[in-house]
């Protein structure tokens, strides 16, 4: 089924702005953040003028329906990555909380100075920091896969690191940069049977293509709702329940517990254990309207009309004379077009677009290391979701001639 | 908006007259700018009474942050370094005659930081030298 996107854009009410007079938003930043259609916003608006309430702790009828909102989305989130229970999606407040989660419980108690932690030159700065973090505190030891010259990995020297025992795998499943997507199955199969735990940033492919926990069988999978049509501040950390269970908790507080002695504490069960506080419950409960869109959608209709629109993309980018693409081809990308324009730097190429309401981003995109691997500091980024338009790609086209006509 | 390119913007882009090194010098510093990566190194040469007597830059970036540099390099040679020590933010506004907006500030005030923190012989170009 291909989507229709006369009415899908109806539901995002942000892309009827116009930023100046005659002027009207043409979105292509997703990647860095989406819009929010109207039933995500009408959901959290509706919860705080109706049902608000803390959750968990009342037993007034507002505290049992805020809590039955909060754990129904978790209920849908889990069965939108067919987690085989919802105990496993633990909500934190985005990606980079829920690696940081898996580096400072599991990590702090599972690896030891000289351990080995396999990632890979295409990170986000947030699968990268939190290992560095720990490999000053603790003398881990770090390696990468490479990033070959057409942006993908290099699974050969992914084989021979893994001859190494490591004890971490982490990798994000499509990078925000070159669009790539990397064949997460295979490279949890290839960490398991090295013996290693696997953990996949899954921040760019959650929002983009059907993703199945117990398909792909990662240990941590790491998601955040405000690029999926959700709010931002929450985000989730979906493990295997054993290792959950065997982890010692995160944040330390109240929810987290079961029991609390002036001098000790017992855990809570999950997902409970690892969120300590009052959590982000309208967000919470965005995010599960958010998963109903989309789910409502289909993701295999949203991946397809992303494929054709990249497709689109990259056949009009590379006909501009001085533009170079970075990245695969559209068959082994996601929605996204990374590129430099000869001469031009692309903070200024962002700026004159911007002044036709075109939204790309300029600058390293948190993947310092992955520009200066292909000797770059900084692209421009067009990216692309479910309510883009080819007419928006020809805006974006049009502009970069522009830009190239004023720097003549 | 259009006047952010005013054509002399470009063309101190496209055709600087004081990029390059100077060696030997008296002055040398260089920082970037985190968030988007543009990079200005910046070389003096004193004269034993304080006075700029020659300067240049290097780096890449954005229009914005390279022009800015050639202008400011320019508006120095010949300047006493105390006269140096007071410019700001307003300074480099007045050169490039254009509005910005908060981010391209940053741009546009990283050689400026850059040429202060080495005028001051700090270690690092804090936005502090350029309030
Ligand atoms: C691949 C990838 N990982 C992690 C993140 C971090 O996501 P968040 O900022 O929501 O924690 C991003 C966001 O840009 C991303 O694209």
């Amino acid at each position: 089924m291909t989507l229709n996107l006369t009415e899908i854009r109806k539901d995002f009410p942000i892309l009827e702005r116009e930023l100046r007079a005659g002027v009207r938003l043409t979105y292509l930043d997703s990647t860095a953040t989406s819009q929010k259609p109207l039933s995500v916003i009408q959901a959290m608006d509706d919860f705080y003028r109706k049902s608000n309430a803390n959750i968990h702790r009342g037993v007034h009828t507002l505290a049992e329906e805020s809590t039955a909102m909060y754990e129904g989305a978790r209920e849908r989130i889990a069965t939108f990555i067919n987690a085989a229970s919802a105990r496993q999606v633990i909500y934190t407040r985005n990606t980079t909380e829920s690696i940081n989660l898996v580096a400072y419980s599991w990590a702090r108690a599972n690896l030891k100075q000289g351990d080995l932690v396999i990632l890979t030159e295409m990170e986000h700065h947030s699968n990268l920091v939190p290992w560095h973090m720990l490999q000053a505190e603790r003398g881990i030891e770090l390696d990468f896969i490479p990033v070959t010259e057409d942006g993908l990995l290099d699974l050969d020297v992914y084989k021979t690191l893994l001859s190494r025992s490591p004890k971490l795998v982490s990798f994000s499943h499509m990078s925000n940069v070159l669009g790539t997507i990397n064949p997460a199955a295979e490279m949890v199969r290839l960490a398991h049977e090295a013996g290693a735990i696997a953990l996949v940033d899954g921040a760019q492919s959650v929002p983009h293509l059907k993703v199945d926990m117990q398909a792909l069988d990662a240990d941590f999978y790491a998601f955040s709702a405000h690029k999926m049509c959700g709010p931002t501040g929450i985000g989730v950390l979906y493990g295997k329940a054993a290792l959950l269970e065997s982890m010692p908790p995160f944040l330390g507080g109240g929810d987290m517990i079961k029991e609390v002695k002036l001098r000790s504490f017992r855990a809570n069960s999950l997902p409970h254990k690892f969120e300590a506080g009052t959590p982000a419950i309208a967000e919470a409960i965005g995010f599960g309207a958010a998963v109903d869109y989309l789910t409502h959608l289909g993701m295999d209709n949203v991946a397809a009309h992303e494929h054709e629109i990249t497709e689109y993309a990259l056949d009009r980018l590379e006909e501009i004379p001085g533009v170079k693409v970075f990245g695969p081809s559209a068959d082994k990308k996601g929605g996204v077009a990374s590129f430099t324009l000869e001469g031009i730097h692309p903070h200024d190429v962002a700026q004159i677009l911007d002044r036709d309401g075109i939204a790309v981003r300029a600058g390293h995109h948190c993947a310092q290391p992955l520009h200066e691997k292909f000797g770059i500091p900084a692209t421009s980024r067009a990216s692309f979701y479910l309510y883009n338009t080819k007419e928006e790609v020809d805006l974006l086209v049009n502009g970069i001639y522009k830009v190239k006509k004023m720097f003549g | 908006m259009d006047d952010l390119y005013r054509e002399v913007i470009i063309e101190h882009y496209k055709n600087p007259s004081y990029r390059g090194k100077l060696d030997p010098h008296d002055i040398s510093f260089a920082d970037n700018n985190p968030l988007c990566g543009d990079h200005i190194q910046i070389d003096l040469r004193v004269s034993t009474d304080g006075i700029v007597t020659d300067a240049r830059f290097d780096g890449h970036g954005c229009a914005i942050s390279q022009a800015s540099a050639d202008l400011l390099v320019e508006s120095i040679i010949g300047k006493p370094l105390e006269e140096v020590k007071k410019l700001n933010k307003q300074s480099i506004l007045d050169l490039l005659g254009i509005e910005l907006g908060p981010v391209r500030l940053k741009c546009a005030l990283l050689s400026l930081k850059v040429l202060k923190a080495g005028v001051y012989g700090l270690g690092e170009a804090g936005d502090d030298l350029v309030e």
